[in-house]
């Protein structure tokens, strides 16, 4: 057991990959010689070689349409797109290519490829280099999306990712990569489509992902001190597969739902998730589920706004109380 | 400044001789699978003026001659990469007539039991690594199975076609300037038909030579090949695969053609100026070939039985296609995912 940052988790779990099948690549802007702009993959270039781990031009396209070719005949790459923003450019590989071509041709083609990429808020990059843009990928049949949020996870879930046979989007938060966290020695490989109780709870279950979880573990914590409100706090962790019934289960315990969202309201994952608990488990909820969401504004730049429009523990708190006291 | 327009080239029948360089057997190869594409492409717009092909449609009639030199050309273990105009290139590599055929008339025996359609012809058993309906998107693509043949020390070459509408769009020049930096083993082969869809390609594009004319930006060789010669093309095909094979890296490759039909099934092309059709007809690749062969002492009564038992084969799968079913229903829901089935939640 050791303490590790999320930041250097990303290397090692690369790393742990790497080192177990040949067939595994990298590549990204700034990755190799540079180790990432974030650096969360300094010494991969030393460790594995020019061949395998390799610095790309700025061109989003040609880095995730290598990746699905690479993919389709026999290695199993992990591209990294720099910032989740940049999805914007290469779309048409997110949308149209990776999740069509198995179905399209009925079954003959394979894509099984990880797009790692650095999503989220809280760095005041402004509105282009800080969205959660996890539920544009959530909305694409063909493709599995997780967003780990702790150091053992994200160790986790990429070994899961890369040994997965279909094309995954692998969300890491910007804002969690210098947070440490306990991460067991030896190999870890986490499964794709299983959300997490992090917090046992009987009052109210709250949803939370990425970077929203230790926000919510944190409101937690005042709820059941300050309130006497204790709160199940699940991780959700991947959206694609959706482990419905961990939720499904916590609600029927709690009969109270919240999701803590990042993305801004209209469409965000957790209106999935509120529209599956109403269809299957309306007659379990004492109260109607709240989303706590971003507001429906682009992101601003100046750190004193950013922080008004994330969720945060306070209004994570204020809404569940004035919820369970209504 | 003023732009050279494209016109048809001419080319001399040179090499014309017992030393000649491409040999009887492929030249009767070359001829038959121009012929299959000719009488594929024919039957495909016939049948879809008797509402059999559903859908759209994209043919190659008239640019025949490129699909059938770069596949003869290829190994089986070379990999092709199309567009939505990728019917010629698909039963070039040897994919069955009525597999095609049954996938643009949308039956349970086609190529992918009508999950994909006319634009999506996808045969990995004969190295047709799918058919791409966004353009440009197969560029890179191309690139990604052509990096993985320089990391595993394979020898196959990736082999990317695309319409001159395609140099337009970024995804070319990120691929091209990509190939070239990792020096991988792709050619990429530009159809250029004169028109991108509807517009003429000289109108919307800075240079005359829309893919040849942007290779010296990546360190490439400018090439322009009369792309309704079938041996022009089988000779540039072998030149381009025999470097990419050596590890020197990419080529992109111009081939001048026409198409005799509209963009798509939707478009009568009449665009067109008065006389271009019938111009570019005198240099139908087919006629050009027929004439090839004779040159080369092919006797009249082998090569019309060449031509004979193609019709048959596409008289025999218009027959298996029409009394084929509709696909299964249960196909609908399988092949989301590699576990076979859509669930994305438990």
């Amino acid at each position: 057991m050791a303490e590790l940052t999320y930041r250097d988790a990303v290397t090692r779990a690369i790393a742990q990959e790497m080192s177990r099948d040949p067939d595994v690549i990298f590549f990204g802007e700034d990755v190799a010689k540079p180790g990432g702009v974030f650096k969360t993959t300094v010494g991969l270039y030393e460790q594995f070689g020019p061949r395998r781990v390799r610095d790309t031009p700025i061109s989003e396209q040609a880095i995730l349409g290598a990746a699905m070719g690479a993919a389709m005949t026999g290695l199993k790459p992990i591209a990294e797109i720099m910032f989740s923003d940049f999805f914007a450019v290469c779309f048409d590989y997110i949308a149209n290519e990776f999740p069509k071509s198995r179905y399209m041709s009925n079954g003959q083609l394979k894509c099984p490829l990880v797009v790692r990429t650095a999503n989220g808020a809280g760095s005041r990059f402004g509105a282009q280099h800080s969205q959660s843009v996890e539920n544009w990928a959530m909305m694409i049949p063909g493709l599995k999306v997780v967003a780990p949020s702790t150091p053992r996870d994200v160790i986790g879930l990429m070994a899961a990712a890369v040994r997965d046979p279909d094309p995954v989007i692998f969300f890491e938060h910007k804002s969690l990569y210098a947070t440490k966290g306990e991460v067991p020695d030896g190999e870890i490989v986490d499964t794709l489509g299983s959300a997490k109780i992090v917090r046992p709870g009987k009052d109210a279950t709250i949803l939370a992902l990425a970077l929203m979880v230790p926000r919510a573990l944190d409101a937690a914590t005042r709820l059941k001190r300050e309130h006497d409100i204790d709160c199940e706090v699940i991780d959700v962790r991947s959206l694609v597969p959706l482990d419905t019934r961990a939720i499904l289960g916590s609600v029927a315990r709690t009969h109270r739902v919240f999701t803590v969202e990042e993305n801004p309201r209209l469409c965000g994952w957790g209106a999935e998730i509120v529209s599956i608990i109403a269809d299957e488990a309306f007659y379990d909820l004492d109260g109607p589920p709240v989303r706590i969401t971003t507001p429906h504004i682009p992101l601003p730049a100046a750190d004193t706004l950013e922080d008004l429009v994330l969720p945060t523990p306070d209004r994570i708190v204020e809404t569940v109380r004035r919820s369970l006291s209504a | 400044m003023a732009k050279k327009k494209n016109r048809a080239p001419t080319t001399a029948l040179a090499n014309a001789g017992p030393n000649d360089d491409i040999g009887e057997e492929t030249r009767r190869r070359l001829y038959e699978v121009q012929v299959i594409i000719r009488e594929a492409e024919q039957r495909a717009f016939d049948l879809f003026l008797q509402n059999l092909v559903k859908g759209t449609s994209h043919l190659s009639l008239g640019q025949e001659a490129i699909a059938a030199g770069f596949a003869v050309a290829m190994r089986p273990s070379d990999l092709s990469f199309c567009t939505y105009r990728g019917h010629a290139h698909t039963l070039a590599r040897g994919v069955p007539i009525e597999k095609v055929l049954g996938e643009l008339m949308q039956r349970d025996n086609g190529l992918m039991r009508g999950k994909g359609g006319s634009m999506h012809l996808t045969s990995v058993e004969h190295g047709v690594m799918g058919s791409y309906a966004i353009i440009g998107a197969h560029l890179p693509i191309a690139c990604g199975a052509a990096l993985r043949a320089q990391y595993k020390g394979a020898d196959d070459v990736s082999v990317c076609f695309f319409g001159d509408g395609t140099t337009n769009i970024g995804a070319f020049h990120e691929a091209l300037n990509f190939a070239a930096v990792w020096k991988l083993p792709v050619v990429f082969v530009c159809e250029n038909n004169l028109y991108m869809e509807y517009t003429p390609i000289g109108e919307v594009t800075a240079v005359a030579h829309p893919a040849a004319d942007r290779a010296s930006a990546y360190g490439l060789e400018r090439i322009v090949i009369d792309g309704n010669d079938a041996d022009a093309v089988y000779r540039v095909a072998q030149t381009a695969f025999a470097r990419a094979r050596a590890g020197e890296g990419p080529s992109l490759i111009e081939c001048l053609t026409y198409r005799h039909s509209g963009h798509s099934r939707a478009d009568p092309a009449k665009y067109r100026p008065e006389g271009e059709l019938e111009r570019w007809k005198e240099r139908d690749p087919i006629k050009i070939y027929r004439e090839r062969l004779i040159q080369f002492g092919f006797e009249e009564t082998a090569i019309a039985a060449i031509e004979a038992n193609v019709r048959r084969m596409v008289e025999d799968a218009t027959a298996t296609c029409k009394a084929a079913a509709p696909p299964a229903v249960e196909i609908l829901f399988s092949d989301v995912y590699a576990d076979g089935g859509w669930a994305w939640r438990n």
